[in-house]
């Protein structure tokens, strides 16, 4: 189990990089807890996988240092790092049982048998796959497959760090679920440093204490998944989290107030606006269907049970509400309103509104 | 009673006719032929299993399976493992993948007569840049014209030059289908480079594998064209391989019966190794 530090680290493909641009990873500095539970979250190309291979060493920064418990580690291969890392595509070795598998991390380091017998037996049965031991791993179904490989990261008590890269992508949704939570479980039984690198929010959310969120390389917010919904740092963060995402609403900033298509929207808070490009956030959640307000258009409205999404125009924008109760019909007018103390500013893409005292 | 449809026979008629003439007809001439004696004038007499009975006490026969089977024993020997490890060692991206791959199926675009006659120039003990610079430069006895050894020596290199690539390209094929997941997956288990080969490599790369296994052997046992072109059969008989054997017997001495008997046997070996070989191989697969 380890603390991790991320000093100053930096990462680019290329020999000679020559501006921000050409890293696939920019600066960033980060701790993570020993023992917390960690998700990355980001679209594909965002750069977490860069991030993951140099945590468990398949890859070496080309700035920057990485610190297991305040060791330096930048430099060293996988293997004595020890870490664990379980893969989008389970990776089994076909040839061997379910028992020689899960025994391979530790006969490979020398354990004598007794202990890996007993070390394997602790961790099938809090995978739940006693009964398979002795199957061969060819013959198991794909969420079986991911256990076993995750068996193979828990299985070493000394590891620093596991790591999940996209680990549900080939399950089938319903077992999603029942496998996700079997980890959560884990997380509670082992208390290892786990990180998650996923591009489903709801995987991201599900799992760790703490999401950091990427686009293009950069880190744009870190926090607990209830930190994301309510205050999304940046719009990106709003619109990637969040089904629908946040509505981010081009706006004109004069007289301390925010007006979207000619009409004044009140905010959460002050702001405080340099030159660049204005916009609104607001959540779906928090806009309404109202006698007054902002007048819009229905485009088109989604029933999705339990509620509905209206997605309304306003000028040329699509605004989405999200509607409990009766809806209107596609083509009817409608006034918007917005809940002010979740209505944010954006600046050039950054929060640029405060809580509290209204503008 | 339930009105059966025979229509069916119908469809199945085409490849029925097209497989006859191709192959069951002929064979069946074979067959013919092995049974029955001929004193010319196209008069036969029913001869029994006299002509397989007497292929397999010959001595002759016994001699030449026993170079073939030798020759196919070297070929495998040699070819495989050499061949995994040239796949082991080819770059897995980047430049140099396709050079590698045009240099290696080089030698089998070279057609076989034109294989034997390049290696038989070549190996010239007067006049091949081999032949003259083992005797001549370095001033070793090198002669495939009068040495049984120099001979062995000369088609078994010629072979491995030909058909190494096969296998080759075959597990590289096998190899680059493993995805790297895999391979990180097991620096991160502490796997030696050995457990790798053991518990990846060798795993994804054994149905190829076989395949490659079974079209060495039965290339290698039914060879003719290389060795014949290179050394016809000697010095004396000691590189006549059942096929150039057959041959002989065949065309040369013009003995039907005695040549349809043993193509028999002949196939009947191949046909048996090869089932042994594939059995062998995938008994332990995953149904």
């Amino acid at each position: 189990m380890a603390k991790i530090t991320l000093d100053k680290l930096r990462h680019s493909y290329m020999a000679n990089p020559s501006g921000p641009q050409d890293y696939a990873l920019k600066e960033l500095n980060l701790d993570w807890e020993d023992g917390g539970a960690y998700a990355l979250l980001g679209p594909s190309g965002c750069g977490k996988s860069t991030l993951l291979n140099i945590i468990s060493g398949l890859l070496v920064p080309s700035e920057g240092r990485i610190l297991f418990n305040d060791r330096d580690v930048t430099t060293l291969p996988p293997d004595q790092r020890n870490i664990a890392q379980v893969f989008q595509f389970p990776v089994i070795y076909d040839t061997m049982s379910v028992f020689d598998n899960l025994a391979f991390p530790l006969r490979n380091r020398g354990i004598d048998e007794g202990r890996v017998k007993a070390r394997v037996e602790e961790i099938a049965a809090m995978l739940d796959v006693t009964e398979m031991l002795k199957v061969r791993a060819a013959n198991l179904s794909p969420d079986n497959k991911q256990k076993i490989s995750m068996g193979r990261g828990l299985v070493r008590e000394d590891v620093n760090v596991i790591m999940f890269d996209e680990p549900l992508t080939v399950i089938d949704p319903h077992l999603k679920w029942k496998l996700r939570s079997k980890l959560k479980e884990l997380h509670h039984r082992v208390r290892a440093t786990m990180i998650y690198v996923t591009h489903d929010q709801t995987e991201a959310l599900t799992f760790a204490d703490q999401v950091v969120v990427m686009q293009d390389g950069e880190v744009v917010q870190i926090g607990t998944p209830v930190d994301l919904f309510d205050r999304p740092q940046h719009t990106f963060v709003g619109h990637f989290i969040g089904s629908p995402g946040m509505n981010v609403l081009s706006c004109e900033v004069r007289d301390g107030g925010a007006f979207v298509a000619g009409h004044q929207v009140s905010l959460e808070g002050a702001v405080t606006v340099g030159a660049g490009r204005t916009e609104v956030g607001i959540r779906p959640e928090f806009v309404s269907l109202s006698a007054t307000g902002l007048p819009a258009t229905v485009r088109k409205v989604s029933d999705l049970g339990r509620h509905s999404v209206v997605e309304a125009m306003l000028g040329d924008t699509r605004v989405n509400a999200i509607v409990e109760g009766a809806v209107p019909g596609q083509g009817e007018a409608v006034h918007l309103t917005f809940r002010p103390d979740q209505t944010r500013l954006y600046c050039d893409g950054w929060i640029a509104s405060e809580k509290g005292r209204a503008a | 009673m339930r009105k059966v449809n025979q229509k069916g026979w119908l469809f199945v008629l085409p490849v029925v006719i097209l497989v006859a003439f191709n192959a069951l007809i002929p064979m069946m001439t074979v067959v013919n032929y092995s049974v029955q004696e001929t004193f010319g004038d196209n008069v036969f007499f029913w001869h029994g299993l006299g002509w397989f009975e007497d292929i397999l006490k010959s001595d002759r026969f016994q001699a030449a399976l026993g170079r073939q089977a030798f020759f196919t024993f070297l070929i495998l020997i040699i070819e495989v493992p050499l061949g995994v490890i040239i796949a082991l060692s080819m770059p897995r991206k980047g430049f140099w993948v396709p050079v590698c791959l045009v240099t290696m199926a080089l030698p089998m675009l070279i057609p076989w007569n034109v294989v034997g006659a390049m290696w038989n120039i070549f190996t010239l003990p007067d006049i091949g840049l081999l032949g003259y610079f083992l005797n001549h430069v370095l001033g070793v006895t090198y002669d495939m014209t009068q040495n049984p050894t120099a001979a062995w020596i000369t088609i078994i290199t010629m072979d491995v030059w030909h058909w190494t690539s096969l296998v080759v390209l075959l597990c590289y094929a096998g190899l680059v289908s493993i995805p790297d997941a895999y391979y990180q997956a097991a620096k991160i288990d502490g796997a030696s480079n050995w457990a790798v080969f053991r518990y990846i490599q060798l795993p994804k790369m054994k149905q190829v594998l076989t395949i490659a296994v079974l079209l060495r052997f039965m290339d290698s046992f039914n060879v003719y064209t290389e060795p014949f072109v290179l050394t016809g059969g000697g010095p004396g008989n000691s590189t006549t391989l059942l096929s150039i054997d057959l041959v002989k017997i065949a065309l040369g001495q013009f003995d039907l019966g005695p040549a349809a008997a043993m193509s028999l046997i002949y196939f009947a070996i191949t046909l048996f190794a090869s089932w042994l070989f594939y059995t062998l191989m995938t008994r332990h697969d995953v149904k």
